[in-house]
This record gives structure tokens, sequence and C-alpha cells, in this order.
């Protein structure tokens, strides 16, 4: 693994520039003001966001971070250079709104003047001038107020698309803000906080159980840099990681990434996990519920089609003779195709047993580095188990959008033992406009992110070290200081 | 052992955190033939820690006992000396999710300070990225530079004693992030652009007032960065305690009444409780109410 790793290192000094620019297969992330979408560059393909069609081809070869506009026919056009700001009409503007009457008739333009406009091929930031010409009230509005509107029409017509890298940062706001119901309404700054309180850093062997789409396993894995490793535990048939393949990682990540079924754990703790029950899991798992990204149907298909590939490539060989009956070659080929079914069934038995093992292997030492929970099931017996595979002295974070589960996963830590500097906590989070004259927290905020249950584990065995004392007084006083918690 | 790197037993030479309980803890030199005073006895390093598992427990010498923790950053910045004003994890997380850090990243900073965002930034990049650290002040920047040598991580980090204001970062086009702590952050901006990779970069500036925010949010868009953004983080705790909350009492009930009426909210069968007990979470009474105000934004080339 550190051979890979070195040498992924080695190649990213001399192609530096190599991963500022877009290539074809690329996953990247679409921007437009606050929306973002996630998606694969695939040359020719339709894509759709914010109510456009367009394609993607352009945009290769280009540097993350460009801007596009989209061209009839749907190209997309980069944007050379940043477009001066309307020369502000500072010519005139007035001193308040006090007599400034919305009567909603201040507008000449109506809209299917706008429309004939766009048709026209006008841009977006000719159209806002338009708009502004044609504005009986724009005059009397003041500096401030003249400058708020141009905000709001440009917002509304100007169409500028920028295509960014994917990370954390970028997909934890795009799906806190477009879906949070499959991240738990994980807040980004709270999946912040897990990262750091978990120390999470490359080489270290880090647990992860969620139901967020993959996105905190992607968060995970990015800060892990493929060094260490993952080991994904899954409820029911199959690890969820739409949005881990969203942040488009080197082949080499999914190296250092397992995973394990929840059903197996009990067996693997009694030491009762036999070869033969490895295996059974179904097939394809419900992982294809989660397709909703073009990425994801992208890369269930290459991987049907490679599936199907290998189906042939390992067919055994034909007994061809030139003598047989077409009717008995029909035949043969039917025997033939279902005897490669089987190969290929076993063959993919073969391997899900081998990953299995290997994830076993991993988790049988009992000495993870972390433990990352974040889902939908109730926290407490989630980390209760999951803890036996953590290594003393390290940390452990379990997200929850509700307080009252980590409240009990907290009594019962504090009961069973084992577990240090246990806190529940949540982040407050508050944005700021700030312009000259203008700067105050922005009006909208966000409500709640979810809340963290965080600790260190330690080794409570009663070990027998050093001097043995009588132990009365001093034990008791130390206990009570982690009651009072 | 290391900031950047677990290992499982304690070694000459390790940094260790004693933890004696609630909020209590201090970092120690692992000393073959050293001994550390606590107040439940003395630790001898050479018979109770050297060899010792990480997370054990510890008996000192007067009976009471200790877990000894492996170093990671939270926990120094917890414990470290402080030379200066710190940043916490609250905001350090962030911080880091928002550059983007991420092993190989290159990154510049200043000020140093005691250290604190530095270990947690060197933890994150590492194995392979490299920290270009800035202080001003002669004593604090040798007191870092011993501290990263003390903590193993040296090879990821160069500290340089210059003003970042006028003479820059010491390199150029090379940091895919640059923070800054500094009373004047506005001033460098243009040190913090030509810091970073041409093809762009992420940049953070931390200030504890809003007129620094605005100037350098100014100077930010002046030098043609994007994204320009604010906002703050504050960290809620809780308390989780069980709370007894009594019942009031309504009287007697009247014997001859038929009709249940006033609710018997003690319960059906044990009509004598006098009190509930609940488990929640309750806020302490005070809490950090602002450390600083945040800005990123980002560089591009477009």
């Amino acid at each position: 693994a550190y051979a890979a790793a070195a040498e992924y290192a080695l190649e990213s000094l001399w192609l530096v520039d190599e991963r500022f620019i877009i290539k074809d297969g690329d996953f990247v992330v679409l921007q437009r003001g606050d929306v973002y979408k996630a998606v694969q560059i695939q040359k020719k393909r339709k894509v759709i966001f914010e109510k456009q069609w367009f394609f993607l081809d352009n945009a290769v070869g280009e540097l993350y971070g460009s801007t596009f506009e989209v061209a009839s026919g749907g190209s997309l056009q980069p944007r050379k250079s940043k477009h001066p700001e309307i020369p502000a009409e500072v010519k005139e503007s007035g001193m308040d709104n006090r007599n400034i009457v919305d009567d909603g008739r201040s507008q000449k333009l109506t809209r299917d003047d706008i429309e004939t406009l766009k048709e026209q091929g006008l841009k977006g930031q000719e159209i806002v001038q338009q708009l502004v010409e044609n504005s009986t009230t724009f005059r009397d509005k003041t500096e401030f107020a003249q400058e708020k509107y141009i905000k709001k029409k440009k917002k509304k017509y100007e169409n500028i698309i920028t295509i960014l890298k994917p990370s954390t940062r970028i997909l934890a706001l795009m799906y806190h803000g477009r879906e949070p119901g499959k991240i738990c309404h994980l807040r980004y700054d709270t999946l912040a906080q897990m990262l750091t309180l978990g120390n999470i850093h490359a080489g270290s062997k880090v647990i992860v159980f969620e139901t967020c789409a993959g996105l905190v396993l992607g968060a995970v894995m990015e800060r892990m840099g493929g060094y260490g490793s993952v080991i994904q535990m899954y409820p029911g048939g199959g690890p969820t990681r739409a949005a881990t393949d969203s942040f488009g990682f080197p082949e080499h990540f999914h190296r250092t990434l397992h995973e394990f079924p929840l059903c197996k754990v009990k067996a693997l703790l009694a030491g009762t996990l036999s070869p033969d029950e490895e295996g059974k899991d179904s097939v394809d798992g419900p992982a294809a519920e989660h397709l909703d990204t073009t990425a994801g149907q992208l890369a269930s298909s290459a991987n049907e089609q490679r599936k199907e590939r290998d189906a042939e490539d390992s067919s055994p060989e034909g007994m061809e003779s030139s003598s047989v009956e077409p009717e008995d070659r029909d035949k043969e080929e039917r025997e033939r195709r279902k005897e490669n079914k089987a190969q290929e069934k076993k063959v993919k038995m073969e391997e899900k047993r081998k990953k299995l093992s290997a994830a076993a292997a991993l988790l049988q030492g009992r000495n993870a580095d972390g433990l990352v929970v974040a889902s939908r099931f109730h926290p407490c017996p989630v980390l209760l188990t999951l803890l036996r595979f953590v290594a003393p002295s390290r940390p452990f974070v379990v997200y929850c959008q509700y307080r009252e589960p980590l409240i009990e996963c907290y009594s019962k830590l504090r009961e069973q033992g084992g577990v240090i500097n246990l806190r529940l906590s949540e982040t407050w989070l508050r944005h700021y406009q700030v312009l000259p004259n203008r700067t105050h927290p922005v009006l909208l905020m966000s409500g709640g992110g979810g809340y963290i249950l965080s600790g260190t584990t330690i080794d409570d065995s009663a070990s027998a070290s050093g001097p043995q004392k009588a132990e009365e007084p001093a034990p008791k006083r130390i206990k009570l200081q982690e009651t009072v918690a | 052992m290391s900031f950047v790197e677990y290992s499982e037993l304690i070694q000459e030479g390790d940094v260790a955190i004693i933890f004696l309980g609630h909020d209590s803890m201090f970092p120690l030199m692992v000393q073959s033939g050293a001994q550390t005073q606590t107040r439940y006895g003395v630790i001898r390093h050479s018979t109770d820690l050297i060899g010792r598992r990480y997370g054990s427990k510890v008996t000192c010498s007067k009976g009471g006992w200790v877990y000894v923790l492996h170093p990671t950053p939270e926990l120094w910045t917890l414990n470290l000396p402080h030379r200066t004003q710190i940043l916490y994890a609250t905001d350090i997380a962030n911080i880091t999710m928002m550059l983007e850090l991420k092993p190989g990243s290159v990154v510049c900073e200043s000020g140093t300070g005691s250290g604190s965002l530095s270990h947690a930034m060197l933890r994150t990049i590492a194995p392979t990225g490299h920290l270009y650290t800035v202080e001003f002040h002669q004593q604090r920047a040798e007191k870092a530079t011993e501290e990263f040598r003390e903590h193993k991580v040296d090879h990821l980090v160069t500290v340089l004693n210059q003003d970042v204001c006028k003479d820059g970062f010491g390199v150029t086009g090379v940091a895919d992030a640059v923070f800054l702590d500094i009373p004047s952050p506005w001033e460098a901006v243009g040190h913090a652009k030509s810091a970073m990779k041409r093809q762009g970069g992420r940049l953070c500036s931390f200030s504890p007032c809003i007129e620094q925010v605005q100037r350098t949010c100014a100077a930010l868009a002046e030098h043609g960065f994007g994204e320009i953004c604010t906002l703050e983080v504050l960290l809620r705790l809780y308390d989780v305690r069980a709370v007894s909350l009594p019942l009031p009492d309504f009287g007697p009930d009247d014997p001859s009444r038929t009709d249940p009426g006033v609710p018997d909210r003690a319960g059906p069968s044990v009509p004598t409780n006098t009190a509930v007990t609940c488990r929640t979470a309750i806020a302490p009474r005070e809490m950090a109410g602002h450390t600083g105000y945040l800005t990123f934004a980002s560089k591009s080339l477009v």
C-alpha cells in the first residue's frame, strides 16, 4: 500500500498542474449562485442543472474554477475574463424611500419583453441593464438599494456556471442545501467537528457507520488521503456510496476501503464467523436505491459492462467440432452460457468471501484508531457494540439529529465505563453579510445542525502493574469527580 | 508516539497526556528515570509508563490512579502552555474543512502564536504536506520550533521569524491554503495571494473585530478573490444529568367522587410519588459567546 501511495505522491509532484485541469470522466460539482450539483463529465452527454440542459464537452481542458455561460444549442462558453461590473449609474440616487410607492408598476418591461430580449441573444448582464433603464423608481432608490436591486436581478438573469473540484466542503454544503434528508440533516460545520474530534488522519484505521449516502465516508477518506484503512459497517444488503463516488477519488483510494455487514458483527465478536456464511449476502445489494446522481448511474453501468466483459473472457474453451448440427449448436450455446453464469457467480462469491475475510481480519484485532457514527439508527446499540473494536486511548464521535438518544448513550457509557472525556455538544453557525456600512448577520440562519457525542476510550480492565497499595481513599475521590459529570 | 501517527505503546521521548479526572489533564515528556508529581502521588516513568499501552490506568504512589493518553492535536490544544490566545477545536475544525486541508496540502500560516492550529494542520496534511508558519515574535518563533521538534513533526514544518505583512511567507506559488490570524490581515492579502499556487487555493482570515473583517473583505475583493464568505461558529456544550422534579400536592382525592376529574399525575398504581426523575441535557450557565469571525475566500486564475 505504501508503494502505491509513494507512486501517487511522486506523480502528484510532476503532474501538479494536472490536478487543476478538468478531464473527461472527472467527477465535478456545478455551481450557480448558491446551488450546487454533482455530476460526472461525460462527453456528448446532456446534463440538466437549474432548469437548463447543456453539454459539458467544452469544459474539458479548462481549469477548475472556470466559469461558463450556456449558449444556445446547449454548449458551454468559457468566460475568459471577469466582466466589469455595470458602471454604477450613480449619476442619480435618492436619500431614502419615503416617497417610493411600491405599486408593482415601476418596471416598464413586461415578461414577454424580457423573453424577447433573451431570444435576441442578450446576455444576462445586458438584460439587467435594460431592467435598470426601464425602471421608473431606480433613480429614486438609495445607492445601497440600487446595488441590492442589481444584485437581485443579476442572480435571476445572469447565467454563470462555475465548475468546481469536489471536496468535503463543497459536497457537504451541497447535500445540506439540496437533500438534507439523505444525510440525516447533518450540517457541514457539524461534519467538520466530527472529522477533527475524531482525529481522522492519514495512516490510521477508522471504522465508519453512516447512513448519509456515503458523504461521511467520503469526508473520512479525503482526510486519510489514501493512507491507512477505512472499514465501513453497513446495515442491510450493501453499503451506500453515492456521495462517495462524487468525491472522484483516485483508484488507489479504494484499496484502503473495506466494508463489513452489521449482521455478522455478533458472530465476529463471538469468534464464530465461519467462512461458509461469508458470501451469503445478496450479490448486488440495495446500493442501487441511492443511484440518484449520474455518477452513481454511470458507475453502476460501467460495472455492468465490466461484468459482461469478464464473463466473456472467462468462458471456457468451446468444444466445437465442425460436424455439429445447428440445433445442437444452439443447445451447446445455451449450456455454455449457463456454465459461464455459474462460473461468474462462483468467482463473485469467492471475491466477496475474500473481501469479507479481509475486513474481518482488520476488525478482529480490536485495535481500530477511531469510530465515526452518523446514522438514522438509534446510536446506543451502534456505539456500545462498535466501540468494542476500538483500541484504548482513541477518539470516537457519534452524530445524531436528535439529542435524547445521545443522552441515553452518554448515560449508558458512564455506567459501562471504558470511556472518558464524554462530551455532548452542538455547534451554532451564523453567516455574515460584509459590505461597507451594511455589515450584519445574514437574515436567515440555520436552526440546528444536529448533535455530537464524543469521547476517548481507555483501558478499564484491572491491569496488574505498578506498586500494589491499599486504594480505598483515592479511588473514591476520582470516582466522585466523574459522576459529577 | 507522534502527533501525526498513532502508536500502541508509550516510549521514551513521547509526549503523553495524563488524565486525572473530569476536565483535569496535563502533558508530560516521558523520560527514563524521571518522576512526575500528581495529586494522587508520584508517577515513575520507567516503571509506570515506558512500555505500557496508551489508554492504560496508572496507579500513583499514593494509591490513586490516572489514565495515560496518546497525544492528539485536540488534547494538545486543551493542555498546551499559552503564549498567546489560542484557537480551539471548534474553530479549528471549520478552518480545516473550509480550507480543504488534507494529506499533501501545502499551507502557509501567520501568526504561529502558541501552535494550537499549527499542530492540528500538521496532523491533517501529514505525511506528504508542508506547513510554512510565520511568527514575528522571536521567542514565540523559537518556542514553536522547539515544540515541533519535541513532537517529532519538524520535518513537516518550516518556522519563519519575520513580519508577514512586510516580508510574506518566504515562498511563492506553492500553497494550497493560507491562514491569517494577525492584527492587520488586509496588509498580508497580497503576500497570501503570491504564496498561493497559480491555479488557485483557499484563504482564511480569523479576526475578533468586525472592523478588521470589513477591511479584510475589501482587500480580498480588490485582489480578485472570489467566494468571499464570513461566518462564525460557537460551541454549545451540554451537561448530562439526572434531575428530580417534585410533583405538586393538590390535596387528597375526594373518595365519593365517581368522575375522574383532575388527572392523577403520579400515575395509577403508585399514589404517593413525590418527584419524577428526568435524564436531560442542561446548558451551562455561561458559554463562550465569541471567539472571532472566520472569513474564507478562493483564489482563482479565472
